[in-house]
């Protein structure tokens, strides 16, 4: 026996939401959805989810499970019940509906935003455009991607910043960033390096544990940071701060942050200079000032040596 | 989606899902989409076209398979060009794999998610003809708008909101998929309920041939979720519980790469004798002999299913599998245009299209080929889209009696809010699904299926005897249920009916007591027609063009 505490809400009856427990004897084999399914068809047919396929492919199912999201019938329910309990909410960063339903309308927006479809010039050749395996591998991961919004719910960005585009979205852009049939990389990572794009992304990693598919968004991210360095996109804070990370570790194998946000700022960004003025104010009041002369380490020839193989 | 992009090259569409459009159940299509591209042997249109009417046990409609096969080298590559993800062979052409039944190495394939990529590449284009298509997400589809042999538009409501709303069109498109879930154990989607058909069959449309209901040979012993024919196409093995390749028995040309309906019955039979696995009900598929690496590239969702369902690694062991239904070949009658056709003499439902599994039209006969159904969603879904645009081009929005249309399906969703019954729908919904599974299943015979229809039968009149706990309007999941339940209900019946008049053994409709293929008196399609006293059956002739049917080894 255990207790599902399921988050429940209908504005219809009551505007805040409250938990309420439901004990249910978990049937050998049974997913989460089969859970949940059962209580349903059990004990309260007003239970209010999404599912469809059962099978982890059409997405409709994902929900917070013991504070993270999963999707809902590709977990075995008992290797998430704790001291006897799971506790049931709907994801996070889009506003609930009703019980477990969310709203879905900003995350469609923001797929929406990437372009999501195959750009290209040429016209197409009487058969098939050729596509060698290795470049299929490029976008086999991120295509595997099926919209459930785990990674979206948890993205730790978006609880704080909403005009970030999101990890689902930005997987979904490295999917035509990465196809070797697509002709506007350049253009695409040029729009994916501004504000809300690549670069707000601050590498916490959340998406990738909670995406119950190999599309694994915060890789793809990092695919599309590459590709833009490459094409030479640097004219924005995140490229510029990567650069000058990189720049510092290399000459000195520690990071100069005197340096890093003037350097990330741009040197003749002079708005964004003066904003950073108050902040070194605040830090010196603080005496959070790192040194002013900046040491190389006593090793920085090993790391110059790394570099230089990497570079190879 | 492929109809909607079809017809949006000229003007306007409303597509309507009760799910969302990338939540459709073709995506759980795993292994392939057919085309002979002739990528890694020689192939022709004309052996992809023996193989399908073979495969469906000469039932097909050849004229319509002929030009459906001759299609799809350029459906496939128009979807390449869309931007389909597809597996490569080393000089970048798209690559194929082997399939059941198919002669020749013929099935498209992205990794094992083909229908995931199609569905995906679809959706894309949508969002791309956002000014055209108009998407109405989680909204149900209640009743067909007709005035005598026309049909002016479709009643829906929005889940959200339970807002019923009549939506005037000069053309509807029919693309609802198939009804798997009046079966105990299926590789369908909840979603997969019969809502078209039963809705085409209100407003008189006949629907042709429900009895041919495919089992998939490897469906997820008790869940039926499916493992793909890919699996064997890439080598696997079916193993009985002694450990054989029992396929030897049955189709020793083929073996595992036998049509479903062959495949299927050889596993229910080592099953009833008592060589499933350990006694039980289930048989292996052994993959374990094609290596990690052949696994990871070709098959890799298949072994996460395994491992997230039933703590299975078919890289170290068998998986337990069963056969699960998976495809209805029967629906919605249309010809080869996507037209719907109401009769046996092809008289036209005006305005009225439908393509995919909701309809049939038909080119799968008794018995679908495995990687022909995303063909044929495809395929028609642009035959379909082009026909309707033809059409509503060339008429005007006719008049709709609004109130009375909205009045109907009001007066349904007020008549399931105001049962104050005993009757448990879930309770219901299980009975249906075990009596489909052991009266209606891969072997049938005229007791069973008597059975099967008068238990059917009780269990409608139970349905009516029921209580909804969920009393809103918002987002009302319950009231969604029990109305899909009461189509199972309905097409249950009329599968049934069906199987109980046909006294032969084809595809996949088997009659223990009638074992043989009858060509004299069962070479035609069935029809069955709603009326005042019930189920009415009547039958249409086969066309036959090329092809004169012969007995069917493998």
């Amino acid at each position: 026996m255990a207790t599902f505490k399921i988050k429940r809400y209908n504005p219809e009856k009551q505007a805040e939401p409250y938990f309420e427990d439901f004990d249910l004897d978990i049937p050998d084999g049974a997913t989460l959805l089969d859970c949940i399914n059962l209580i349903k068809w059990t004990q309260d047919g007003s239970l209010t989810y999404r599912m469809s396929c059962r099978s982890a492919i059409c997405g409709s199912c994902a929900v917070k499970a013991n504070g993270h999201a999963v999707l809902a019938c590709q977990k075995q329910a008992v290797s998430l019940v704790k001291d006897g309990a799971v506790q049931i909410e709907p994801l996070g960063n889009m506003k609930p509906i009703k019980d477990l339903v969310v709203d879905f309308a900003p995350f469609w927006d923001k797929i929406n935003k990437v372009k999501p479809y195959l750009q290209t010039e040429d016209t197409p050749p009487q058969k098939e455009r050729t596509q060698s395996p290795e470049e299929f591998r490029l976008i086999d991961d991120t295509s595997t991607c099926i919209m459930c919004g785990a990674c979206y719910s948890d993205c730790n960005v978006l609880e704080v910043d909403d005009n970030f585009l999101g990890p689902a979205a930005l997987a979904k852009a490295q999917r035509f960033v990465g196809d070797s049939r697509d002709s506007k990389t350049l253009e695409r990572v040029t729009e994916l390096s501004e504000p809300g794009g690549i670069w707000d992304c601050t590498h916490c990693g959340e998406c990738v544990e909670r995406c119950p598919k190999p599309a694994e968004p915060f890789y793809r991210i990092k695919e599309i940071m590459t590709v833009a360095l490459e094409q030479g996109v640097h004219n924005n804070n995140g490229a510029r701060h990567a650069l000058s990370f990189t720049k510092s570790i290399k000459h000195s194998g520690r990071l100069n942050e005197n340096m890093i946000p003037v350097e990330s700022m741009g040197y003749f960004n002079f708005k964004g200079l003066i904003e950073l003025i108050p902040i070194g104010l605040r830090m010196l009041l603080k005496r959070k000032i790192p040194p002013i002369i900046h040491k190389s380490i006593d090793d920085v020839q090993d790391v110059k040596r790394i570099f230089k193989e990497l570079d190879q | 989606m492929r109809a909607a992009i079809e017809v949006s090259k000229e003007l306007d569409v409303a597509l309507l899902t009760k799910v969302y459009p990338s939540r459709s159940h073709s995506g759980a299509a795993q292994g392939g989409i057919a085309a002979a591209l002739g990528n890694s042997e020689s192939d022709s249109w004309e052996e992809h076209m023996y193989d399908t009417v073979k495969g469906g046990d000469f039932l097909n409609d050849q004229d319509a398979v002929e030009e459906y096969v001759k299609s799809a080298p350029r459906i496939i590559y128009e979807l390449e060009h869309m931007g389909c993800v597809f597996s490569r062979t080393p000089e970048g052409k798209i690559a194929q794999r082997s399939f059941g039944g198919h002669s020749k190495p013929r099935a498209c394939f992205s990794a094992d998610r083909t229908g995931h990529a199609i569905l995906h590449a679809l959706h894309e284009q949508l969002m791309k003809q956002s000014k055209t298509i108009k998407i109405y997400n989680e909204w149900y589809m209640h009743s067909l708008i007709t005035e005598g042999n026309r049909c002016n538009g479709v009643v829906v409501s929005d889940i959200r909101t339970g807002a019923v709303e009549v939506m005037h069109a000069k053309a509807v498109i029919f693309c609802t998929g198939g009804y798997g879930r009046v079966f105990k154990i299926t590789t369908n989607a909840f979603a997969s309920t019969a809502d078209g058909v039963m809705a085409a069959f209100d407003a008189g449309v006949p629907m042709e041939d429900p009895e041919f209901v495919q089992f998939h040979p490897s469906g997820l012993y008790r869940q039926g979720i499916l493992f793909s024919e890919a699996a064997r196409g890439e080598g696997g093995y079916l193993l009985n519980g002694k450990g054989e390749r029992f396929m030897e028995k049955y189709a020793p040309s083929r073996m595992e790469l036998a049509p479903r309906d062959i495949v299927a019955r050889a596993e229910q039979s080592e099953i009833d004798e008592g060589r499933g696995v350990n006694g039980e009900d289930y048989i292996h598929l052994d993959l374990r002999h094609l290596g990690e690496a052949r696994i990871m590239e070709r098959l890799p969702q298949i072994r996460q299913l395994g491992i997230d369902f039933i703590s299975v690694d078919c890289v170290k062991d068998p998986l337990p599998i069963q056969p699960t239904a998976h495809y209805s070949m029967g629906g919605i009658p249309t010809n080869k245009f996507g037209q719907v056709i109401v009769d046996g003499e092809g008289t036209k439902m005006e305005g009225f299209f439908a393509a995919g599994e909701c309809a049939c039209v038909s080119v799968h006969g008794a018995n679908r080929l495995g990687t022909n159904s995303l063909l044929d969603a495809t395929v028609f879904g642009e035959r379909s889209g082009k026909s309707a645009l033809e059409y509503a081009k060339t008429v005007d929005f006719a008049k709709v009696n609004e109130g009375r249309e909205k009045t109907k399906v009001l007066k349904l969703f007020e008549d399931i809010f105001q049962r104050d019954g005993t009757e448990s729908y879930n309770q219901i919904r299980d009975e249906m699904k075990v009596e489909m599974m052991k009266n209606c299943g891969v072997f049938r015979d005229d007791e069973k299926l008597k059975v099967c229809i008068d238990n059917i039968k009780k269990l409608q009149s139970r349905f009516k005897n029921g209580k909804v706990t969920d009393k809103g309007k918002l987002f009302n999941t319950e009231i969604y249920e029990i109305i899909e339940l009461g189509n199972m209900l309905r097409v249950a019946e009329i599968i049934a009916v069906a199987a109980l008049a046909r006294n032969e053994s084809r595809g996949g409709h088997y009659r223990t007591d009638f074992p043989k293929r009858d060509d004299v008196d069962f070479l035609k399609h069935t029809l069955v027609h709603g009326s005042e006293e019930g189920l009415e059956l009547k039958y249409k002739p086969v066309v036959i063009t090329k092809h004169q049917p012969a007995e069917r080894t493998y």
